[in-house]
């Protein structure tokens, strides 16, 4: 896939024109939860460029960027995407949210896993354009303040090694306590299959599980 | 992955509209699961992608006394966690249950879960292969190739590649059909019917029109089905796709099995009932000596490849797994 920065046939994307008086950040709440300035998150619109140029009456041409709206871990984010992009890329790229971790692409790792909607899924299968109005909760926007108890759980019970699955693992873990699944080792184990750990830390990720489902608020 | 447009509707018309007037290059997208997964690897290649997740009405989950109705935009999940489905229809629940990952079956659903394609390596992978099905007239380099997880049932010399789902297996052995609709209306298909044989046109997978879209599947309901089971086996445990899976239902009245439903799942180029196999239980007395001739019954005729043949035991034991199961449950009070 091309890069998130360059337009649809590869051109280095153009300078920014001024800014778009309707592309704005709005904070539902002001509170840090990576998104630091309103800078990382009013990217620069594609109006005036090139692929926004090639609009046809009857819709929106091949290629041309879209707007897309939706909250990030109570940010609400407005941006202009390539219709390719996954959500995964969107938030990573655009939005300097890293948590969300590239493992496969292709569904089969889990280290991507973000909630949308309060439902875990794979972020690098989900077209960002579905995302529209949505709401977003990434590793960012967890234990904001104070450790979530999945994440005290995970350093507790040694549920990592080199961490590259972690925020996924998390996130995926906190749906699986929501979801009422995390009755019975075996149960964690088949909601948990989705995120694969290359390290073997999976004893712990189970017990882990256990833990923070006895002390999580669901 | 080549430029394209998405759009967002919210009507069928306007789908059916879009379908009709934009031709081959555009695709439906719900979970995206596999198109966009496919699209990634360059094998499906749109131009414009219509979101249909916006329309109203498609996501029921309806378990009534005489059909069960699945939206197509209902989620496996939520199927799969219906408590009545899970009680009275495990075959159906465990076939959802046992695919993919959680965050895939949030995101997948019913429709497109349906019209899934293959996991041929030389169609998914294989850029560099020749592949009938991705490149019509090219070849099939599974043929005689690494055929591991190809088809014994329903191949031709120009494709052995698996239907690979689960849940069109299970609804096949329940006698589903689905709701369509194109430009010419409404159209009700029997499931067994929509997954095409490949023969020479393994490029063409069901009998769906170019404009046609599946609105609902409907499943006849009947009292026996809690004496059901979707036994699969895996490479492993959770989260992979089968290596031979059966789908199996049972009415036993007296000790004695008055109607069977057997289907195959993994083996198969397309969702594969055994009526032989099925005949061959009615009237009878369920004992596991009974239930593995019925399962060596279920792989008659089948036609292994190189790396494949393992599956004709293999397949006639899980056979023989799921109707002990199913007949134990059978007994529920």
């Amino acid at each position: 896939m091309q890069n998130e920065d360059t337009t649809a046939d590869g051109t280095p994307e153009p300078s920014p024109s001024p800014p778009d008086p309707t592309f704005r950040v709005n904070r539902r709440e002001a509170i840090g939860v990576g998104l630091t300035a309103a800078g990382v998150v009013a990217l620069p619109s594609f109006e005036g460029g090139k692929a926004h140029a090639q609009t046809t009456p009857r819709g929106p041409a091949i290629g041309a960027t879209l707007p897309v709206r939706f909250m990030v871990n109570g940010t609400d984010v407005q941006i202009e995407i390539d219709p390719r992009s996954s959500l995964l890329d969107v938030l990573r790229e655009r939005l300097h949210l890293t948590g969300a971790k590239k493992g496969c692409d292709h569904g089969q790792c889990g280290a991507c896993t973000v909630h949308v909607d309060g439902r875990a899924v794979a972020s690098c299968l989900t077209l960002a354009a579905k995302i529209d109005g949505t709401e977003v909760l990434t590793i960012e926007g967890i234990g904001v303040d104070a450790l979530h108890p999945m994440q005290q759980a995970f350093i507790d019970h040694d549920a990592l090694q080199c961490g590259y699955c972690t925020p996924g693992q998390i996130m995926a873990a906190i749906a699986c306590v929501q979801e009422g699944n995390a009755t019975t080792v075996e149960r964690i184990r088949e909601r948990m299959s989705g995120n694969i750990c290359r390290c073997g830390a999976y004893v712990g990720i189970v017990a882990a599980i256990q833990d923070a489902a006895l002390k999580m608020e669901v | 992955m080549q430029p394209l447009t998405y759009a967002k509707a919210t009507t069928l018309d306007e789908v059916v509209a879009a379908l009709t007037s934009q031709g081959e290059g555009v695709r439906l997208i719900a979970g995206g699961t596999t198109l966009y997964d496919l699209m990634k690897l360059g094998v499906e290649q749109p131009r414009s992608v219509i979101d249909i997740t916006g329309i109203e009405g498609l996501a029921e989950i309806t378990v009534g006394p005489d059909e069960l109705i699945f939206g197509a935009l209902a989620s496996m999940s939520d199927v799969a966690a219906t408590p009545a489905l899970q009680q009275d229809y495990p075959i159906l629940t465990e076939s959802l249950q046992k695919a993919a990952s959680q965050q895939l079956r949030n995101m997948a659903t019913m429709g497109g879960n349906l019209l899934q394609r293959t996991r041929c390596n030389y169609f998914r992978n294989g850029l560099a292969y020749p592949c009938n099905k991705r490149n019509p007239g090219s070849g099939c380099a599974a043929v005689g190739g690494m055929d591991r997880g190809h088809a014994l049932f329903g191949g031709s010399d120009a494709c052995i590649a698996v239907y690979p789902g689960d849940l069109a297996v299970a609804l096949v052995a329940m006698d589903a059909s689905v709701d369509t609709q194109s430009a010419r209306g409404l159209r009700s298909i029997p499931l067994v019917d929509l997954h095409r044989l490949p023969d020479q046109s393994p490029d063409l997978e069901t009998i769906l029109a170019p404009d046609e879209l599946i609105l609902r599947i409907r499943v006849p309901a009947v009292p026996y089905a809690h004496a059901s089971t979707y036994h699969k086996i895996r490479d492993r445990e959770s989260y992979a796709f089968a290596v031979v899976s059966a789908a199996v239902a049972l009415r036993i009245n007296d000790d004695r099995v008055g109607a069977a439903h057997i289907a195959l799942g993994g083996v198969a180029t397309r969702p594969w009932r055994v009526p032989a196999a099925e005949a061959a239980l009615v009237g009878q007395r369920m004992t596991p000596a009974l239930a593995l001739e019925v399962g060596h019954a279920a792989f008659d005729g089948a036609v292994p490849g190189q790396h494949n043949a393992f599956k004709i035991e293999l397949g006639a034991r899980t056979v023989a797994d799921a109707l002990m199961i199913a007949t134990q449950r059978s007994t529920r009070t």
